[in-house]
């Protein structure tokens, strides 16, 4: 056998296994965890828009105007990016799109004059943002895949933490909305101060004015907003992991459709070669026997 | 006319259907208990069992803080944490009753308090449905 037909033999076998891995990949996304993830996000809205219903009651009842959380300071010096992207690459453009959008909004509010300070979440977006020169100040690993709300929490309180002690007057959270299986865009929130509208699309219309309340508006809304917070960070938590799956199917499915093509055309040239080769070794032949036979 | 009630955490939906009654405790209010008619309320609710009543039956659930919204006949309960006593697991929550215990004997409180609390709570919550079986 000639060193091309070898050469070309040993290709369609490493092309062949690094296929079954993609393949593999794409079938785990797409399987379980993909589902789970689009299943959770439907199961935790129920809590949001309850929250944002409540929130905006508080609010007609003249509770919220004094709430640091809820007011939009005079002036903004110091801001805080929440970055979420995802622990593990293979997910196609996943993780570079929630780092080009974290550092377009770091790049913009430096622009305008403000300390910045980043959180990241997921190891993909610890790594590019210490690589680009912006700080990380604190970071967060093993929260995304399957988030908890355990996780979410821990984020929330680290944030909530810098808000009252005020390392931070505003906070952007960067995620990837969840839009559909086909349909993921990465975004940059304010979650802070909190925009009741923003939390959900409560319709306002079913705000009953004439509340009791116990205890009173002002101490349930302190305790209210925390958990808003929470429960914001984790709906980010959720749709970026749903998203990191639903990336990483559709880059595996490509992948392992690339590595087919890949295969047969180099199972095509393979078979030129080998048809050449033989070719070679007849004319080979007929040209020794011809000779014998003149001779 | 029924109340429509909804116990909902930020995982999951853990119920939602209509029931006649429902009974839970507010901060600094004590027990609370919920007709239909009732005026339009809003409280944070306490580490405390939630009663949802409807028939012979009693859903209860354990609710470590949250929030109760209370308007048109419809009952919102937002907890922080919450498990129906039927999935909550008693061996579990008495480990870490006894744990906690043992901690707030080497004097660390804090944590150690809300633990306790939490697996008292739990506890009770799964002794009242097995009792009302």
């Amino acid at each position: 056998m000639g060193a091309r037909l070898r050469v070309l033999r040993r290709r369609i076998g490493s092309v062949q296994s690094t296929k079954k891995i993609t393949r593999a990949m794409e079938l785990i996304s797409a399987s379980r965890i993909a589902k789970a993830a689009q299943l959770r996000v439907e199961q935790a809205k129920p809590y949001s828009e309850q929250m944002a219903k409540v929130i905006a009651n508080l609010q007609a009842a003249g509770a919220g105007a004094q709430h640091p959380l809820l007011i939009t300071p005079e002036q903004t010096g110091e801001v805080l990016i929440v970055a979420i992207s995802a622990d593990r690459g293979l997910a196609g453009a996943h993780n570079a799109n929630v780092i080009r959008v974290a550092e377009r909004t770091y790049r913009s509010e430096i622009a305008k004059g403000r300390n910045v300070t980043m959180i990241a979440v997921g190891k993909k977006g610890v790594s590019a943002f210490r690589y680009k020169g912006l700080e990380v100040a604190e970071s967060y690993e093993g929260l995304t895949d399957v988030p908890t709300y355990e996780g979410a929490r821990t984020v929330a309180a680290e944030i909530i933490d810098r808000f009252e002690s005020g390392r931070a007057d505003a906070v952007h959270l960067v995620y990837t909305d969840f839009i559909t299986v086909g349909r993921q865009v990465a975004v940059s929130r304010q979650l802070i101060p909190i925009n009741p509208d923003d939390v959900s699309a409560a319709d306002t219309d079913s705000v009953a004015a004439d509340y009791e309340f116990e205890p009173s508006p002002s101490q349930i809304l302190s305790r209210l907003l925390p958990a808003a917070i929470e429960a914001q960070v984790y709906a980010a938590l959720l749709s970026a992991s749903a998203s990191e799956h639903a990336s990483r199917q559709r880059a595996m499915k490509s992948a392992t459709d690339n590595a087919e093509d890949l295969i047969k055309s180099l199972t095509r040239d393979f078979n030129q070669a080998r048809q050449a080769e033989i070719t070679t070794e007849i004319s080979e032949i007929v040209g020794g026997a011809e000779a014998l036979k003149a001779g | 006319m029924p109340l429509h009630v909804e116990l909902v955490s930020p995982e999951l939906v853990l119920f939602s259907g209509e029931a006649e009654m429902v009974i839970t405790k507010t901060v600094g209010g004590g027990d609370i208990a919920f007709l239909p008619g009732h005026a339009p309320f809003l409280g944070a609710v306490s580490n405390s069992a939630v009663r949802i009543v409807r028939g012979d039956e009693t859903v209860v659930a354990a609710v470590h803080g949250g929030f109760v919204e209370v308007s048109d006949n419809k009952v919102t309960i937002l907890a922080d944490i919450a498990e129906l006593a039927g999935t909550i697991d008693l061996a579990r929550a008495e480990l870490a009753k006894r744990e906690a215990e043992a901690h707030l004997e080497r004097g660390q409180d804090g944590t150690a308090e809300g633990a306790l609390a939490r697996a008292v709570l739990r506890i009770d919550v799964a002794g009242t449905t097995h009792l009302s079986r």
